[in-house]
């Protein structure tokens, strides 16, 4: 097979060897205002490399504000800026010499409601390897086959990859999306309530897809499904108002959290 | 608007909690059955075990509904001990039928002259078994903690118990049937202060999350 060009980042390279629980992202002091309206509050918070970690609260709470931290999305808003770090592998992603398009690749994301091109099943997938450089068709080939095989759709879509991606059901719209999220290779990817809008049976494959996927990605996930967040993740944050309240092991999380109002949330007394 | 599924939750409690006074009142009247030689009264308890292990179903169905519904934290925690509480009490129950059986059979022959110090092993028990559904009531994990050494003192008090009887039918082996209603009945006796302790367990976990199943055996 040949080698495959794929540019390579700094900050990439000097990754630091951490063991699979270790701390890789680590939030440190964050605060994020809109304007004069502070939604993120002083949060820090350290996620372990390839463990599935849940951001969960209520709407509004900035679970989703704090996620789109993670990969800069928030610098679109102009009315946006932050205080505080966040270091992926060691290394501040707000520093200065940080290329944005390069950081979203290491760091990819879907979201809420999947968003495929209206092109075909294969061009969906080969867009974003093309962009980052790979344009030999054979290599293309290889990868779209290995993105689709891992994000679990390749035996249902390998008759048709040339039909349009549209013409899919909505799990396999949304697992498609997964696929073009992995073909990159991105070191984390980021899931904004991935399956909120599938039926039980696309989410349980969403959900063992992720389980499947933790084993060579970091995955942070916002679900507003406890169970869901129970069931997948292997830690969970539960934020308020702004406010990380608690941030620990899921098991605990769920059968035993130490703060009344984290209790509050998980048995459904609000939110 | 009425929080259905802590009415749930509250529903599940409170029957959980009938059905312990029934088990306990079980427990009281087949002692006194058996030390007052009640033949009736023995005969009652028997027939009233049926109630105690109808409750186990229907805790049972109530608790794999909440179950459904996906509960967590506290809620999570309470639904299976409610379980778990339910099968010792239908256990506790069972212990009484037990003893009841042995009134039953104990009050038809003449009194074997022996003294057995079953009323404070019966008193140990029942107050294990009091001490333990006050503990889930108040949800107090230092009571519960507390009452589980004392299942060691009813233990010693069967063995003894067993140690007497077994000396008594060796010298007098016209006693031996009536010997062995009274060596299953002081069993049976163990055998609730063991559920007594096994609720006491379940309320440790249900108030602290912390599990403690047979971490202090010696």
């Amino acid at each position: 097979m040949a080698e495959i060009s794929m540019p390579k980042l700094e900050v990439a390279a000097a990754k630091p060897t951490l063991s699979p629980a270790g701390p890789f992202i680590q939030i440190e002091s964050l605060s994020l205002f809109y304007g004069t309206s502070k939604a993120l509050k002083n949060i820090s918070v350290s996620l372990g490399e390839k463990v599935v970690t849940a951001f969960i609260g209520p709407s509004g709470c900035g679970k989703s504000t704090l996620l789109r931290c993670l990969n800069r999305m928030n610098d679109l808003i102009d009315s946006v800026h932050i205080e505080g770090a966040i270091k992926i592998g060691g290394h501040d992603i707000y520093g200065p010499e940080v290329d944005v398009i390069e950081l979203r690749k290491r760091v990819g994301m879907v979201f809420q409601k999947s968003n495929p091109f209206p092109k075909s099943i294969y061009e969906n997938v080969a867009y974003g390897l093309r962009l980052h450089g790979v344009k030999n068709k054979f290599d293309l080939d290889t990868r779209i086959e290995e993105s689709l095989t891992a994000s679990a759709l390749w035996d249902e879509v390998k008759d048709r990859l040339h039909s349009s991606a549209l013409g899919l059901s909505g799990g396999q719209q949304q697992r498609l999306c997964i696929a073009r999220a992995i073909a990159i290779k991105p070191e984390i990817i980021l899931m904004d309530e991935p399956a909120s809008a599938l039926d039980p049976i696309a989410t349980a494959r969403i959900e063992d897809l992720i389980l499947d996927l933790k084993k060579e990605f970091t995955i942070v996930i916002v679900t507003h499904n406890m169970q869901q967040a129970a069931r997948i993740s292997d830690q969970t944050a539960f934020f308020y108002i702004g406010e990380l309240v608690e941030f620990g092991a899921t098991r605990k999380i769920f059968t035993n959290p130490a703060q009344k109002r984290t209790e509050d949330y998980v048995s459904g007394r609000f939110g | 608007m009425e929080n259905h599924f802590e009415a749930g939750i509250e529903e599940l409690r409170q029957k959980l909690l009938v059905m312990a006074s029934h088990a306990e009142k079980s427990v009281n009247e087949a002692v006194q059955a058996l030390m007052q030689r009640d033949h009736d009264l023995a005969l009652r308890v028997k027939a009233d075990d049926d109630i105690i292990d109808q409750f186990e179903v229907e805790i049972d169905e109530m608790a794999i509904l909440l179950l459904t519904k996906a509960p967590l934290a506290t809620n999570l925690r309470l639904v299976t001990v409610a379980m778990k509480i339910s099968q010792n009490l239908e256990r506790i129950g069972d212990e009484a039928t037990k003893i009841a059986k042995r009134a039953r059979d104990l009050s038809q022959e003449p009194p074997v002259k022996i003294a057995l110090d079953l009323p404070h092993m019966a008193n140990l028990a029942l107050a294990m078994v009091k001490d333990a559904l006050d503990a889930f009531v108040h949800r107090d994990a230092a009571a519960a903690r507390a009452l589980i050494p004392r299942d060691k003192e009813v233990d010693a008090l069967n063995k003894l118990a067993h140690h007497q009887l077994a000396e008594y039918m060796m010298a007098n082996p016209e006693t031996i049937a009536r010997c062995l209603h009274w060596i299953v009945a002081a069993k049976s006796l163990e055998r609730i202060a063991d559920h007594a302790k096994n609720i006491a367990e379940e309320v440790v976990y249900l108030c602290d999350a912390q599990d403690i199943r047979h971490t202090l055996k010696n």
